[in-house]
């Protein structure tokens, strides 16, 4: 009774072809484990597949490269009795990889020293470590005000059109481990495509090559003319060789993840051809435990050197932000950063939209020890001045500027200041945590000393109007 | 009877022809003895859902049954312990498998190898029945458990173990039923987690549970075995809420159910309360509070069960006479749950994809919150506050709605106010508290009778000022009166100075009630004071320009929560400065001398 995946039975034929899935009849009891690997073949080549459903007799398989050019006869199918698995090595890095995890570069294949199911484990919470440091990006909005911490998944929230890909590829070429030189620790990028055009991904090869990070760079690519089924593959595949990087080899490992949107339209498709009942917008009622499964695979673990941090890139339909994707992408990362149509459309390079956006991890990774002792003050007065401003705004739109109080008038100022010298910035420019912040101070000094009702008085005394004027 | 595995869809699976299964009995499915629980019983098909990773599972594996309900264990070593949803220690499988959860890891809930100094109550011949506590032992320095008659359980005892070093399997005693069976009373026991544990009566609630948190203790206060619900987008600080709950609440015994949250905020809550002193006993936090973690990458299954393996261990703690307070972080990922189990069935779904039986099975859960005399006869409290994350932040979903029909008090977060950094970013006209009435006669008994009086104004003040907001939006204030700017500018002293809280700052992230009156007593002498002056001709911007408003913006903190007497400094400041600016006010108009008395 016992099978032994050596000698696994081929079965021929299928009965049923319906979209991606196809299913095979006939299995005897054991034939087929729930989610392993399937090679389905035909005359000329061998295709993937995964077990999605077991049903008796009948299994499921869920075909990666698509069923064009199958048929019901003529196609033999074998179990291989082990979950998908990514070959890794340390050699992986600089490579190439398609979103089933194989070699495109023509390097040849990966001579791996261990095998991974893609689908990871869960991290035990009592072996997570909490994240604590933070990584320097040199733009002074994220890390004055939604500070980036190793082990962090910190997700852009972005439209179609606006420059979150420019983003990007600036904080992968910018970002520091420290501001010291000289230290030991590895750093490393594992770029993931989903469904993004060729220009795109040819985007950011060349943006890293430019700035020599392309050799520390490993990338998975679905592109968008790639089958959609891939797709699902692909971030389970790139957040393997992360952890394998970050916990077996001891690196820092920047996962950035693009175009989340795309992913999680891979999944209704191929929910809706199993025919499950669809939840919101007809994506699957799992979709939060599902992307869950992808962001929670950041994180550091108490006694491997490394960590996972994950800058996942979504684009919201319709700028929407509680669709779906963005809103349950928001629920499970530790924040966001969420860029804002009006400011790209004026110009202002990063458009970050300030007020929603957030980084849930910052407080405990900034201030004294970390970055600067008065930074956690200056990032929470930014915010409540810089809420300040758009009522300002609205009144002025309503009464006209001439009849703002003098405090409101300096509102104003203030928040265009705050829009063009601290947001915008240029996509070289790469400033410290030091410029950043006195920029903050030269800012808040436009206003009225008893408006900056968030810091203490000593602070003020030590900082106020005291790092010159704009 | 050889059961085996029909069918495998994510974590369901079915058993065709079999009737060796009992509805909700829990069972071991495949080679790897994954936990599962039966959920529907047909005479075709049996259908499992399982706690554990389902892959690599085959059709024609074995399926075997325990033939008892899930169940919790509950006994000695539950406290200061983390469980995942179905009370697995997670510190015992990662000293087994290491950082990642691997599936069929077995593992007891409680450790069997660890003695309790025990000591008995109980006398042979002595006549007990369920809930009598038959043995004590030091579960931590803070922590006496008491170790009860299982609920079914009446008889005369007929065998006592001795004093001293027991493991949680050893017999304590043998109680003799009417019916002449003798049953075995160990000192941990097992009660399954749908089914409440019974009480002799539930008592009306009349405490509130103290949470040093101004917006809630003052404004919507909860009431101990109350229910709260805090409702709020991503980023309105539903986490941080509930944290600051945890922490600084007055339940003696806390129990913390991440369902379906973030792995990074669970280690938070470890690390930040095993360094947090309990401001009672001046011991590590962690020593009165158990944490079940779930993390929204587990198994969705697990999930599920989280919060009744939370309600469970919260009960039987009450049971012992303790005051406890179980956070649900968050009832959402709960229902999502649900919904995906739902859907895996292809059950008819309702709104939103949710299940029909969402209403029910939400109120059988906060239904288990309450103020109660337990079967021995002590008092004990289980008050449940349950996070909801309503989808794309719209409060119509149907969580948060049919949350909203079980909970007697709603403390709705405002994206407004946490873009704005106003924390705790609970919105002051959405939310509300049922418990006033409940609650008033133990605010006039410690308090005196001011504070519901004084309570009444802030509202008061505060929802005349969201209805000046209305025109200042429109017009701008400089055309108010100048006594309806007084409002909106007492208004902000109340929404910066007072409602405002920054978990930070060593004054402020935890204030007693007492602090909290003379905050509001300060606040609203400032109002009477400085509403004279208005009423005197003293123009706003003049109060403004003294910094009168400014100086209570900042009492908070400055005055430390131990030295109340410093407020009488406050007031008599206030005094002083609204003398000057009357009598300035009196001279430039050309009053009468006599105003300079002093």
């Amino acid at each position: 009774m016992e099978e032994n995946s050596k000698w696994a039975l081929e079965y021929l034929g299928l009965s049923d072809i319906n979209g991606p899935l196809v299913a095979v009849d006939g299995l005897r009891d054991g034939g087929a484990g729930y989610e392993e690997m399937v090679e389905v073949k035909t005359e000329t080549e061998t295709r993937l597949g995964r077990v999605v459903a077991l049903e008796g007799s009948r299994a499921v398989v869920q075909v990666f490269a698509g069923t064009a050019g199958l048929g019901l006869s003529g196609v033999r199918t074998r179990f291989t009795g082990q979950p998908m698995r990514l070959a890794l090595a340390p050699e992986i890095v600089g490579r190439i990889f398609n979103g089933a995890g194989q070699p495109i570069d023509g390097l040849g294949p990966v001579y791996a020293s261990r095998f991974d199911d893609i689908n990871g484990s869960a991290i035990n919470p009592v072996r997570r470590q909490y994240p604590r440091n933070y990584i320097r990006t040199g733009i002074s909005s994220i890390d004055v005000l939604m500070t980036l911490i190793r082990g962090q998944k910190l997700p852009i929230f972005s439209g179609s059109g606006m420059s979150h890909n420019r983003l990007a590829a600036q904080i992968v070429r910018q970002a520091k481990l420290s501001d010291e030189a000289g230290s030991d620790e590895k750093f490393g990028v594992v770029f993931c495509a989903m469904g993004v055009t060729k220009d795109v991904a040819e985007y950011f090869r060349r943006s890293f090559e430019e700035s020599g990070a392309l050799a520390r760079v490993t990338m998975f690519l679905n592109l968008s003319s790639d089958p959609i089924v891939e797709r699902i593959l692909t971030p389970r595949c790139a957040l393997t060789a992360a952890e394998y990087l970050a916990f077996t080899q001891g690196m820092h490992v920047l996962v950035v993840m693009t175009d989340m949107t795309s992913y999680a339209e891979a999944l209704r498709e191929f929910s809706s051809s199993k025919g499950e009942i669809p939840g919101r917008k007809g994506y699957p009622g799992y979709l939060y435990s599902d992307l869950a499964s992808m962001y929670e695979r950041a994180g550091i673990i108490e006694g491997a050197k490394g960590s996972v941090t994950q800058i996942p890139i979504l684009t919201m339909p319709n700028d929407d932000i509680t669709h779906p994707i963005p809103d349950l992408t928001g629920y499970i990362t530790e924040g966001q950063i969420v860029l804002d149509r009006y400011l790209d459309q004026q110009g202002i390079y990063p458009p970050i939209s300030v007020l929603p956006s957030l980084s849930r991890l910052m407080k405990d990774g900034i201030g004294e020890g970390f970055t600067r002792a008065d930074h956690p003050d200056v990032s929470n007065q930014l915010f409540a001045s810089y809420a300040k401003v758009s009522d300002a705004r609205g009144l002025a739109n309503v009464i006209g500027e001439e009849e703002l109080s003098p405090t409101d008038k300096r509102y104003l100022d203030f928040g265009n200041r705050f829009e063009r010298e601290f947001l915008g910035q240029g996509a070289d420019e790469d400033r410290t945590i030091d410029e950043s912040l006195d920029l903050g101070w030269r800012l808040l000094s436009i206003l009225p000393r008893e408006e900056l009702d968030r810091i203490d008085e000593a602070v003020l005394d030590a900082h106020y109007g005291k790092h010159g004027t704009v | 009877m050889n059961d085996t595995i029909y069918s495998v869809n994510g974590p369901v699976v079915t058993v065709r022809h079999t009737d060796s299964f009992s509805m909700s009995e829990m069972v071991y499915v495949g080679r790897a003895g994954l936990i599962g629980e039966v959920i529907r019983v047909g005479a075709d098909v049996t259908t499992i859902q399982v706690y554990e990773e389902t892959t690599g599972l085959k059709v024609g594996e074995p399926v075997t049954g325990t033939g008892s309900p899930l169940s919790a264990t509950l006994g000695p070593g539950i406290m200061q312990n983390i469980f995942d949803g179905i009370q697995r220690p997670l510190g015992e499988i990662a000293g087994r498998e290491g950082a990642f959860i691997g599936a069929g890891v077995h593992v007891d809930s409680l450790d069997g190898a660890k003695t309790w100094d025990v000591t008995l109550c109980v006398k042979p011949g002595q006549q007990v029945s369920g809930g009598d506590v038959i043995a004590t032992c030091p579960e931590t320095s803070v922590i006496t458990h008491k170790s009860m008659v299982p609920p079914d359980v009446a008889g005369v005892v007929s065998w006592v173990a001795e004093n001293g070093p027991h493991t949680v399997a050893d017999v304590l005693c043998k109680v003799r039923g009417d019916d002449g069976g003798e049953r075995e009373l160990t000192l941990a026991q097992r009660w399954p987690i749908r089914t409440p544990r019974p009480v002799k009566s539930r008592q009306p609630i009349g405490r509130p549970l103290i949470t040093g948190q101004r917006v809630i203790d003052t404004l919507f206060p909860i009431a101990k075995g109350g229910a709260a619900a805090i409702p709020g987008g991503f980023g309105t600080g539903k986490t941080m809420t509930q944290h600051q709950l945890a922490k600084w609440c007055d339940a003696d015994i806390i129990i913390y159910v991440g369902c379906g949250e973030r792995g990074n905020e669970m280690t938070q809550v470890l690390q930040e309360f095993s360094e947090l002193e309990d401001p009672k006993s001046g011991k590590p936090m962690t020593e009165r509070t158990v944490l079940i973690a779930n993390t929204s990458n587990m198994p969705v299954a697990a999930r599920e069960a989280s919060i009744y393996t939370g309600i469970t261990l919260a009960e039987y703690y009450r049971d012992m006479g303790y005051d406890v307070a179980m956070m649900a972080d968050s009832t959402s990922r709960w229902a999502e749950a649900l919904r995906e189990i739902s859907g895996r069935l292809e059950e008819m779904p309702a709104e939103e994809g949710f299940p029909a039986y969402l209403p029910s099975r939400l109120a059988a859960f906060y239904e288990r919150a309450g103020c109660v005399q337990t079967l021995g006869g002590a008092e004990g409290s289980v008050s449940i506050i349950g996070a909801v994350s309503p989808q794309g932040s719209d409060f119509s979903e149907p969580v948060t709605q049919n949350t909203k029909r079980f909970v007697r008090c709603f403390l709705a977060l405002d994206k407004s106010l946490a873009y704005a950094r106003h924390y705790p970013a609970i919105n002051w006209t959405q939310s509300y508290s049922e418990y006033y009435e409940d609650l008033d006669p133990y605010y006039n008994e410690h308090l005196g009778p001011d504070f519901v009086q004084l309570r009444g104004r802030l509202l008061g003040l505060l929802a005349e000022e969201s209805h000046l907001m209305e025109i200042v939006k429109l017009i701008g204030s400089d055309v108010l009166p100048d006594s309806q700017k007084l409002t909106l500018e007492v208004a902000r002293v109340v929404r910066v100075g007072f409602l405002q809280q920054n978990a930070f700052h060593k004054n402020d992230t935890y204030v007693p009630l007492d602090k909290q009156l003379h905050m509001m007593q300060v606040i609203l002498h400032l109002y009477d004071a400085t509403r004279r002056l208005v009423d005197e001709g003293v123009p706003v911007s003049e109060i403004t320009a003294a910094g009168l408003f400014d100086k209570l913006v900042k009492m908070k903190y400055e005055i430390p929560n131990d030295q109340p007497a410093q407020f009488a400094a406050y007031t008599e400041a206030l005094d002083k400065a609204c003398d000057g600016l009357l009598a300035k006010r009196r001279e430039g108009a050309g009053a009468p001398a006599h105003a300079e008395g002093k």
